[in-house]
């Protein structure tokens, strides 16, 4: 017996037979345990998971579990601004968790509820830079030539400038161009497809790759033959294989969307201030900074990292787990 | 080599010709551009009058071919916002973004260089993992808070640089510098700390994920086989092959610095273009963000040729055949 | 009789997986007499680039000698500190790749290639090192010599690339070549010509090789004896002509049917039925047991060591009385 086995209990099998390749199935099993087994050995993986976790769960479930509601101005006391985190009010002898802000919010619902636009505006910016990269990379991969060409051009334009100065621009044109009394409500949309549109490159050259390994393939032109549209066939072939590159883009992606909708809001063209997110809580906090209101400043700054860390973290490990020769 | 450049030019000029295109767009169409320039009181036949004298009436592609025409010329127009030719304004503010973005880059550069290197050459160190935690950390925390933070602590508690402003400047010609005072060295530490750490970690992490790509290759283990020093092998083979595909991100990455000065002149209160560009991007001043975007183009435009031909010159690969036989 | 140039004893090669300890080479014994040449044949995963790596210290980690030792004349290598090991490759041991295409640094040229080795080991002035250089270029046959040292690698062909590599395997005038599967990545048209250099210039220079590969007829036609490897372990060892002719080990013999010989048809070619198992999966006993034809109870429980059978000749095979148990 070559192999040692160090488990007791798990006496190495006898005369294991030569083995054929495995079926999928087992392959795929034995895939996913691989994964489970690396996210169970890395306690920073962990930990990553449940503080994203928490975070998200707390953002979904606001409107429930937040104890405040920072949008209804009838619920706000202006007496209670400024109130330091666990302390009384000095007027009002209200005390909240984490204070509040210049205008009297409780500044855990305002996080609560600032997250929860914060990962709305992320998830869906996210969602649309996969599917427009997806498509754009299959079409690219599938047809090469010309549109090929094109397309890529476009990505290489877009990767090499900063994501961010893509979304400030889209923004401006959408601002010139919405007429101003539906810019508000507008808003958030802009932001997500300013922030998708900056951020699709990535998935598409990913995509095409895949898709032009594949469209060699015999299967491909048998379908051909076969009266079937290849670009189908294509599609259940690619698909599955980019599965797991798109899926770690796409988380470091959420976090760099995150980041992306708070720097704009931070710079003031992102969410309107009547739907604060967690860039936008951290913007008005920044003018309390000197005057000694730390609070107002610290916690949705401390939100927003232990949101972007620990998906950043889930991204990171996902690659590591998918791409073992890196490791 | 000359057949060479003069085709990267002409990719150039096309890229150059494709921005010009959407800076157009932007301009002519966001907003009406008679509206932003007169006031309500002004009747429409004078408007009409103004229309045509601005040649607004003429096709499309003519006004196009104009609006390059005086493109090439510097020439974009007026501000809306602040009633000064486009090209002086940009011009005037130049100055203190280049000096923070040249600043920003040599930290960026210089680190994250020696960092990468460092942590592929000793994978397992103690050092190397708590570089790559911080490097994590780095990405996920936003330019901005980075930036909050440093003047929290270095201007707001130990009152050791300032936190906001260029300090005196020395003007040489029409290049005001705040190179050559004392504040104003002291003025710039803060903000190119915080513009280049983003690009620090990206660089630091490409050439380490480089290095350990080239350090597994045939060539390396040749190289072993051969008995060649460690030395020899690390910096004399290893990292030249790392350098080769590290110079285009590179190269872009620190061309992104410009434009990330955006978000880092806004936190520091720094008279740079980025400043200018946001403040235009809020109030929709057209002019400022067209001749912005082209500005960015050209600056992206410049690096990528530079790289090129550093491309060119680095590998002998892509040089034409000049050493005579063989296939 | 004279001293072995090389000599391995008991090599085992172990990776620790966090599924357990695979073991790529297990227990292997051989010598490589002066200017000899021996060929190690076996599938790919029969452990013989891992034999070659070991042999030179170049084991990828985790992966680790385990048990056993290498001895270079007298001197014992497999122990030695890097820098001291470092100071053996090139010198005393020269390596030679399987893809002369990724085995050249393709940043520069040749020139300092071969400059740079020679002057690592040899006390020669960068003048004397070129003109080494040239002299070295030229024997493995690469013309004009002396205006080609200034190229690039990717001026070359693939062939004339291997050759390359060859004059660097040899710029010290190693005592020993191992060259690992040299012309597999070659075209057919010019393997012969690469194994006829290779062989020539070693034998000029008096230095033995160790041909690792998995052709059969390369072996035949080159090497002095053959060392058979099968799943990490000696199958059988012993002069090339009396092993193609009278094979032990039923594995040996089933490959020796599969060298084509003039005007054989080609489906009398000997096909041993399954494949090798992979390195987590070897079965108890010999080895070969699930595939071996003339299997028999002993084989499925009691592993055979590589044992003298005839003088010069030694297999693991329960088929001859004289192999003891490992």
């Amino acid at each position: 017996m070559t192999m040692t086995n160090p488990t007791p209990g798990n006496p190495a099998p006898a005369a294991k037979p030569i083995v054929p390749p495995k079926p999928q199935g087992r392959l795929k099993a034995a895939l996913d345990s691989d994964i489970f087994y690396s996210w169970r050995r890395s306690p920073v993986t962990i930990v990553a998971t449940v503080v994203a976790l928490a975070l998200i769960l707390m953002a979904i479930l606001a409107p429930w579990i937040a104890p405040h509601n920072p949008f209804d101005p009838a619920s706000l006391n202006l007496m209670d601004g400024f109130t330091p985190p666990m302390t009384e009010n000095q007027f009002t002898g209200n005390s909240y968790a984490l204070g509040t802000d210049n205008q009297g919010r409780d500044m855990l619902s305002s996080i609560m509820y600032g997250s929860r636009i914060s990962l709305f505006v992320g998830a869906m910016a996210t969602a649309f830079a996969i599917t427009l990269g997806v498509s754009l990379g299959l079409v690219a991969g599938y047809n090469g030539g010309m549109i090929d060409g094109i397309i890529m051009r476009i990505a290489d334009i877009q990767l090499s400038f900063p994501g961010i100065l893509i979304a400030l621009l889209i923004f401006g044109i959408a601002r010139g161009v919405i007429p101003a009394n539906q810019q508000e409500s507008m808003a958030i949309w802009v932001l997500i497809i300013a922030i998708g549109l900056s951020n699709w490159a990535q998935f598409a050259r990913t995509v095409r790759g895949a898709t032009m390994v594949e469209r060699q393939k015999d299967y491909v032109s048998a379908a051909r033959i076969m009266g079937v549209h290849p670009f189908l066939i294509l599609l259940r072939h690619v698909l599955p294989n980019v599965l797991g590159p798109v899926l770690v883009i796409g988380t470091i992606g959420l976090a760099l969307a995150i980041i992306e909708e708070a720097t704009l809001s931070f710079l003031g063209v992102g969410v309107p201030p009547t739907q604060p997110s967690l860039g936008t809580l951290i913007r008005i906090g920044q003018q309390f900074l000197f005057s000694g209101e730390w609070w107002i400043l610290l916690f949705p700054a401390l939100t927003l990292i232990l949101l972007a860390l620990s998906v950043n973290l889930l991204g990171d490990w996902l690659r590591d787990a998918l791409n073992p020769k890196l490791r | 080599m000359l057949a060479f450049i003069i085709r990267r030019l002409a990719q150039s000029v096309l890229v150059m010709l494709f921005v010009a295109l959407i800076a157009f767009i932007v301009f002519r169409y966001v907003g009406d551009p008679i509206a932003s320039m007169v006031g309500v009181e002004t009747r429409l036949e004078d408007q009409e009058i103004m229309r045509a004298r601005l040649g607004l009436n003429d096709p499309v592609i003519w006004q196009f071919l104009r609006f390059v025409g005086n493109a090439l010329q510097g020439e974009f127009g007026i501000s809306y916002r602040l009633q000064q030719p486009v090209t002086e304004l940009i011009l005037s503010r130049l100055p203190a973004t280049l000096e923070l973005a040249f600043a920003s880059a040599t930290i960026a550069l210089v680190f994250g260089l020696t960092l990468g290197v460092f942590t592929a050459l000793k994978p397992r160190s103690f050092l190397t993992g708590l570089v790559m935690a911080v490097s994590l950390i780095g990405v996920s925390l936003p330019t901005f808070l980075i930036g909050i933070g440093l003047i929290y602590i270095f201007a707001v508690e130990l009152g050791w640089f300032p936190s906001f402003g260029r300090g005196q400047t020395v003007d040489l010609g029409w290049w005001r510098t705040g190179l050559m005072t004392e504040s104003g060295l002291r003025s710039l530490v803060l903000p190119a700390i915080t513009l280049s750490l983003f690009q620090l970690t990206l660089i630091m992490r490409l050439v380490r994920a480089e290095m350990l790509e080239v350090l597994r290759t045939e060539y390396i283990r040749f190289a072993r086989a051969r008995g060649l020093s460690q030395r020899a092998i690390h910096f004399g083979h290893a990292l030249k092959n790392t350098l080769v595909p590290v110079l285009t991100i590179t190269g872009l990455q620190l061309g992104s610095v410009i434009a990330f000065a955006i978000v880092t002149e806004t936190v520091f209160q720094w008279p740079g273009v980025g400043s200018l560009f946001i403040v235009s991007v809020q109030v929709v001043d057209v002019p400022v963000m067209a001749a912005y975007l082209m500005f960015i183009a050209l600056v992206f435009v410049l690096i990528n040729l530079i790289v090129d031909i550093l491309y060119y010159v680095v590998d002998p690969r892509l040089r034409v055949d000049g050493g005579g036989g063989g296939k | 009789m004279t001293q072995p140039v090389l000599s391995v004893r008991n090599l085992t090669v172990e990776f620790p997986t966090r599924r357990g300890i695979l073991t790529a080479v297990q227990d292997i014994t051989f010598d490589i007499m002066p200017g000899e040449v021996l060929g190690v044949v076996g599938e790919s995963g029969a452990g013989k680039s891992m034999t070659g790596a070991a042999i030179i210290g170049l084991i990828d980690p985790p992966g680790r000698i385990a048990k056993g030792e290498i001895w270079l004349g007298d001197q014992r290598i497999d122990n030695l500190a890097p820098d001291r090991m470092r100071k053996i490759r090139g010198r005393r041991i020269g390596m030679i790749f399987q893809d002369p295409l990724t085995s050249l640094n393709p940043l520069y040229r040749i020139s300092r290639q071969l400059i740079e080795t020679i002057r690592t080991h040899l006390p020669l002035s960068q003048a004397d090192a070129r003109k080494r250089a040239i002299k070295l270029l030229d024997d493995v046959g690469i013309p004009d010599a002396a205006r080609r040292i200034d190229d690039y690698p990717h001026q070359f062909s693939g062939g004339m690339r291997q050759r390359v590599v060859i004059a660097l395997a040899l710029c010290a005038d190693p005592e020993v070549v191992i060259a690992d599967e040299p012309t597999t990545a070659l075209d057919v048209s010019v393997q012969a010509q690469i194994i006829d250099v290779m062989k020539e210039i070693c034998a000029e220079r008096g230095a033995a090789i160790m041909l690792v590969t998995h052709d059969m007829g390369v072996i035949a036609e080159t090497a002095d004896r053959v060392a058979v490897m099968y799943a990490g372990r000696l199958a059988e060892i012993g002069p090339v002509a009396s092993v193609i002719k009278n094979a032990k080990h039923p594995y040996s013999q089933g490959l020796m049917g599969a060298i084509p010989k003039l005007g054989e048809n080609l489906d009398r070619l000997v096909h041993i039925p399954g494949s090798m198992p992979r390195l987590n999966a070897i079965p108890q006993g010999c080895a070969f047991n699930p595939r071996c034809p003339q299997v028999f109870d002993k084989c499925r429980t009691h592993r055979p060591a590589a044992s003298e059978i005839e003088p010069g000749r030694r297999a693991a095979c329960w088929l001859y009385p004289e192999v003891t148990e490992a």
